[in-house]
């Protein structure tokens, strides 16, 4: 049978899946995905493969972050069906081409950092899923005292189901999941990092400490994307996409 | 000193560099890359007016720093706190020498704050003896990321650094400065982290531990430790200029440092040459918390004279002129 070139559509779609799976990779210190964060400077597909380079505020960014996100892309993009060969290079980082050896020998963290390297990343990923959780909670929680005029203290028993859908209530199911949480519409909203509800006398401590997480996260958000753009000052950030396939 | 409103500001600038990070000083790639980074710094967060060329960012020298600070910057005491990156840079980064010449030929200026590295060990020890008798030590700064041969970073409780602080106290040296902040590289050695503050502010309530970029990017794991330990302060260096770029995001850090810590433990820092403080005085004198942030209170005059000088100097016994210093408050009228 002759081979039959894809369609421009069906080159199309696999566009938007590999965008797609790159916005599912998140800064973890940032809670929010590199797409947003302007991190991936261009992606290439073509009849073997698809190549993506990522870019970050500082050639100091931590390495240990900086190898997350580079992995996290690795998987994302070889979830995509009939992606091919997936590659992906950081560009510019003190450690690039430690992290791009890495990447390509599937070395892992480990393997990657060899001594300077304890222990894997899990720990490292699961604190900041925390806090994102945190910060999470307290966006939904305000919102809710806004709108309802109401104080927390008359808010009794809060749960997923008194939380109004939208942006903010799926931010908060999503991070609840990550850290595996509940989202039965009957599960308390201010709970501890492992799901303990917080007692009516500590819920405002535990709200007034969620909001120092928020400012901080979204704070080093501002600080990142101020650099990023600083740094590449000539060149738009957005990500660069050619697309070249002609077939699967 | 600065005067506004007919109301007079004692200023030191707790954190302030006299670098050198020209090519010919480079050693490797890393100090290329550790001065863009600085540069992208200066030239993301300063009011485009007061940015510098890359050359002149990359060397200044003793006569640009003393007219940026005292001439043009109304700063009254500056602080030297030397990164000195000798993995990075052929002579150091931080200029030891120069700057302690700069700070003898200016007395009442200046104060040279140096460094010690726990991976010396005794032989660090030794020296920190010689340093602090020769240089007059009242405090040092620690820079807990530094690259050391095959290691990238230390922790303030292991117990080699627990060795240099109870030298410190020894020696007089009470004010440790230590980089908590955005930028060099942790491993999984997180020189990020704040936890180890917490351990040594506990176990040497003598020491004053000053957290430099109030913990930036994690401000609040640092404000949960610093509540608890009355002998932690907040440096607000890289804080500082988000009072231009983001002055919303800048209300909610000071307002969650008067919130958590107090308006006693908050040092204003410039962290020159990083930033100039001359723009950074007049704005944070003129600075309110934005309407849209009603959950903050406004920032009183007081708390503004303490945050900008007066903090700084208490600890470091600095004298302030006494029409500087605060006016105790008016005794209560019996009725």
């Amino acid at each position: 049978m002759i081979a039959v070139a894809k369609s421009p559509s069906e080159s199309m779609e696999l566009e938007a899946e590999v965008v797609a799976a790159l916005a599912t990779v998140i800064d973890p210190e940032l809670d929010q995905p590199i797409t947003d964060l302007g991190f991936v400077s261009s992606i290439r597909i073509d009849d073997a493969g698809v190549t993506a380079h990522l870019r970050l505020p500082t050639s100091f960014c931590a390495p240990n972050f900086a190898y997350l996100m580079a992995s996290d892309a690795v998987d994302a993009l070889r979830r995509v069906p009939g992606v091919g060969a997936v590659t992906v290079l950081l560009d510019d980082h003190h450690d690039s081409d430690k992290i791009n050896a890495g990447l390509a020998a599937n070395a892992g963290y480990v393997g990657t950092f060899g001594n300077e390297a304890d222990q894997d990343l899990d720990e490292l990923r699961r604190t900041f899923q925390r806090k994102a959780h945190t910060a999470a909670m307290e966006r939904c929680v305000m919102a809710l005292l806004r709108s309802t005029g109401k104080t927390i203290e008359q808010l009794p028993g809060l749960t997923l189901w008194h939380l109004p859908g939208g942006p903010h209530k799926d931010a908060l199911l999503r991070r609840r999941t990550d850290i595996g949480l509940g989202i039965r519409p009957e599960d308390p909203v201010l709970v501890d990092d492992d799901g303990v509800p917080v007692p009516p006398d500590a819920v405002p401590l535990r709200l007034r400490f969620a909001k120092a997480v928020r400012i901080s996260v979204e704070g080093n958000a501002h600080f990142c994307r101020g650099l990023l753009a600083t740094r590449y000052d000539d060149e738009p950030i957005t990500t660069r996409i050619t697309n070249t396939r002609r077939k699967r | 000193m600065y005067e506004k409103n007919g109301e007079k500001y004692y200023i030191c600038d707790a954190h302030i560099a006299l670098w050198d990070a020209r090519p010919e000083n480079q050693r490797n790639i890393h100090g290329k890359q550790f001065i863009d980074c600085f540069y992208d710094y200066h030239k993301n967060l300063s009011p485009e007016e007061v940015v510098w060329d890359y050359d002149t960012y990359t060397y200044y020298g003793e006569q640009r720093l003393l007219k940026d600070l005292f001439e043009d910057g109304y700063v009254d005491h500056a602080i030297f706190q030397p990164a000195i990156l000798s993995d990075f840079y052929k002579r150091g980064f931080g200029q030891t020498e120069d700057a302690l010449a700069l700070t003898r030929a200016n007395p009442g200026k200046l104060t040279y704050n140096h460094a010690w590295d726990p991976r010396h060990e005794e032989a660090g020890l030794e020296q920190l003896r010689k340093d602090a008798d020769r240089m007059g030590l009242k405090g040092v700064k620690l820079y807990t990321a530094e690259w050391n041969g095959d290691s990238r970073g230390w922790k303030l409780d292991s117990l080699w650094s627990r060795r240099y602080l109870e030298e410190c106290l020894k020696l007089g040296i009470k004010n440790i400065h230590v980089h908590k902040g955005p930028t060099i590289r942790p491993l999984d050695r997180d020189a990020f982290d704040v936890a180890d503050i917490d351990q040594v502010a506990t176990d040497y309530t003598e020491l004053n531990f000053i957290v430099e970029h109030v913990g930036l990017p994690r401000l609040e794991d640092f404000c949960w430790i610093a509540t608890q330990e009355p002998n932690v302060y907040g440096g607000l260096a890289v804080a500082m200029p988000f009072i231009h770029s983001r002055p919303k995001y800048f209300a909610q850090i000071i307002g969650e440092l008067l919130y958590w810590i107090g308006e006693d433990r908050i040092l204003f820092s410039s962290d020159y040459a990083l930033w100039t403080p001359k723009w950074l005085v007049e704005k944070f004198v003129d600075f309110e918390i934005p309407a849209d942030l009603p959950e903050y209170a406004p920032l009183t005059i007081a708390q503004k004279k303490k945050i900008l000088g007066l903090n700084a100097a208490s600890l470091y016994g600095l004298d302030v002129p006494a029409e500087l210093r605060l006016s105790m408050p008016e005794p209560a009228v019996a009725s």
